[in-house]
């Protein structure tokens, strides 16, 4: 099963009674890659997320988790999560949570030791191990969390908004931890809104609204550059007839904006705006964030 | 398997770690403290020292109180630790990470009522079995049943626990336990009508006795703990009063019926698979 991809879905869906939460979603996933699943609130990225751990039900449609079908034991033996509502026993010390779930996970009690005291190192909560899970901070019960998703090594790893109540120190160590466990080969699906973060450490970015795939691509993909703006004089009245052939033409004063344009022509259109008879003085090409693209997906401006 | 004792050894340490059991056992242990000086001043009617056989009467017929008492606590306990132990850890989330674990729903149910179950047996057997004790040093009396008695108290606890964590699967704590108590009441309340039935001679009042003591066993098993401390001369003297003592809850000639016995755990075993098909089909 170890060609299988990480997560594949095949038209899943899920209704609350009159709300679909998530509408015919399909994506592959493959093996060894941070991904970024990104929709704004109520776009049905956790709905998702508990379809793939069998904590929920599809109302139709199909999916595999590491080879397996969704909902099936087997499908959630190597799979890490951290979910968004982050709670843990407030009875169990720190070390006593991560061995239960040691426990759970079914990974060889001889290698309990070292795994609970690695995944408090890593999510630095070792001086804390023995504390009581119920006196933690929200940042010190999701750092334990995050610990408890990485115990045994899994080779899939969700993480349902695993910073929302981290300072910017703690978002910068998950940050680090999510680099080191690509790293070292793991899948991380990591769902967010929080779109800095997942173009910081994601290689590829899923985005959904109303429950339906509104973009999939590597981030150089979603945020390629196809518009460019020049700076351009001289230029007869009718030089956009000609040049819409390279795409969507605006005028700003001398400045011309071209969107949808393939980077490989912009020599190509600044030539034919020479041909023309216009003055190139600069060309910029202009940069979106995946803020930007995301509201543009979304059809919220820009 | 493993994984069952996992969540039951989980379950009972919530237990002792929240303090309930503790609470419990130290209240209780106040309870038994008291009724034994209280049972000790059984002595005298009037200005005159009792008889054996007067003791005998008036002790036997107070220690079924006390048993009542325990039957009403240990029903409060099984629902106070029964009806959230579900859907509590649903609202509070912590289920979330658990359950996406390679751990089956019904591995998970099992293992919760099993522990429930470990907490509520420790502390119903060595409670009752030491008032029973204390009793004994203190009026030299021993019911005529004693193991019995705590075996049918402590079946009564694990009938309303199931029917609480049933419920947990699918209602909040509170409510589930609100349902609980009530219906527990409404069992009870029906066995007196089926005595009174069975004392007037009326049908239907008996058979609304039969029929709440099947749907939910609590009353039947409360009766068997009220035998099981019912002393020969009483039940003597009583079938000689004729029918009409039937209609006393706190009074039992007769043991429950082997068959009644085996639909009880018959009901247990139903009521844990409905749990289990209900928390599995519970979108978390």
């Amino acid at each position: 099963m170890i060609d299988s991809p990480a997560i594949s879905t095949k038209n899943l869906s899920k209704r609350y009674g009159n709300i679909e939460a998530l509408s015919g979603l399909t994506m592959t996933i493959p093996r060894g890659a941070v991904f970024g699943f990104l929709g704004p609130n109520g776009a049905g990225k956790t709905t998702a997320v508990k379809l793939l751990l069998g904590l929920a039900s599809p109302t139709s449609g199909s999916a595999e988790v590491l080879g397996q079908p969704i909902g099936s034991r087997q499908s959630r033996r190597r799979v890490g999560y951290l979910p968004e509502l982050f709670r843990y026993q407030s009875w169990l010390t720190a070390r006593e949570v991560l061995q239960l779930h040691c426990e759970l996970a079914g990974i060889d009690r001889a290698a309990w030791s070292r795994e609970i005291e690695d995944a408090l190192a890593v999510v630095g909560l070792t001086e804390r191990g023995s504390t009581r899970a119920g006196t933690f901070s929200k940042g010190m019960q999701q750092r334990l969390g995050l610990g408890v998703a990485l115990l045994g090594d899994p080779e899939l790893v969700l993480l349902d908004e695993p910073t929302s109540a981290l300072d910017p120190v703690g978002r910068h160590d998950v940050r680090e931890i999510i680099r080191a466990l690509k790293d070292r080969g793991m899948t991380v699906f990591l769902n967010s809104h929080l779109l800095s973060e997942v173009e910081q450490v994601c290689d590829r970015v899923i985005i959904i609204d109303h429950g339906k795939v509104v973009a999939d691509g590597t981030l150089d993909e979603l945020l390629r550059a196809d518009t460019v703006r020049i700076r351009a004089t001289d230029l007869p009245r009718d030089a956009h007839v000609t040049l819409a052939r390279f795409g969507a033409i605006a005028h700003e004063g001398e400045w011309l904006t071209v969107r949808g344009v393939d980077p490989e022509r912009v020599p190509e259109l600044v030539s034919e705006i020479v041909r023309l008879g216009g003055r190139v003085h600069a060309v910029e090409p202009k940069h979106e964030s995946l803020e930007d693209r995301f509201l543009s997906l979304l059809g919220g401006g820009v | 398997m493993t994984l069952i004792i996992t969540i039951a050894r989980l379950t009972v340490l919530e237990m002792l770690r929240r303090r309930l059991f503790l609470v419990l056992l130290g209240l209780t242990l106040l309870v038994v403290a008291f009724t034994s000086w209280g049972f000790g001043q059984i002595t005298t009617v009037g200005n005159r020292p009792m008889t054996r056989v007067e003791q005998v009467a008036v002790v036997s017929q107070l220690l079924i109180l006390v048993g009542f008492m325990f039957s009403f606590t240990l029903a409060f306990s099984a629902v106070f630790a029964g009806a959230p132990s579900l859907s509590g850890d649903v609202e509070s989330g912590t289920a979330l990470s658990m359950l996406a674990r390679p751990i089956s729903r019904a591995e998970y149910v099992i293992g919760k009522w099993l522990g429930v179950v470990v907490t509520i047996l420790v502390y119903a057997i060595p409670t009752t079995a030491l008032q029973l004790f204390m009793v004994d040093r203190i009026v030299q009396y021993v019911p005529p049943h004693p193991i019995e008695f705590v075996a049918f108290l402590s079946l009564e606890a694990v009938v309303i626990l199931t029917l609480a964590l049933a419920l947990s699967t699918r209602l909040a704590g509170m409510v589930g336990g609100v349902v609980t108590l009530i219906l527990w009441g409404v069992a009870w309340i029906g066995g007196i009508v089926g005595g009174v039935g069975a004392a007037l001679g009326n049908d239907t009042a008996m058979h609304v006795g039969t029929a709440t003591r099947l749907i939910l066993p609590t009353d039947g098993m409360w009766r068997g703990g009220v035998w099981a401390l019912e002393p020969a001369s009483i039940i003597a003297a009583a079938q000689s009063a004729g029918a009409g003592l039937a209609s006393n809850p706190f009074f039992v000639a007769n043991p429950p019926e082997p068959l009644y016995l085996g639909w009880t755990v018959a009901w247990i075993v139903a009521l844990l698979g409905v749990a289990v098909w209900s928390f599995s089909r519970r979108e978390i």
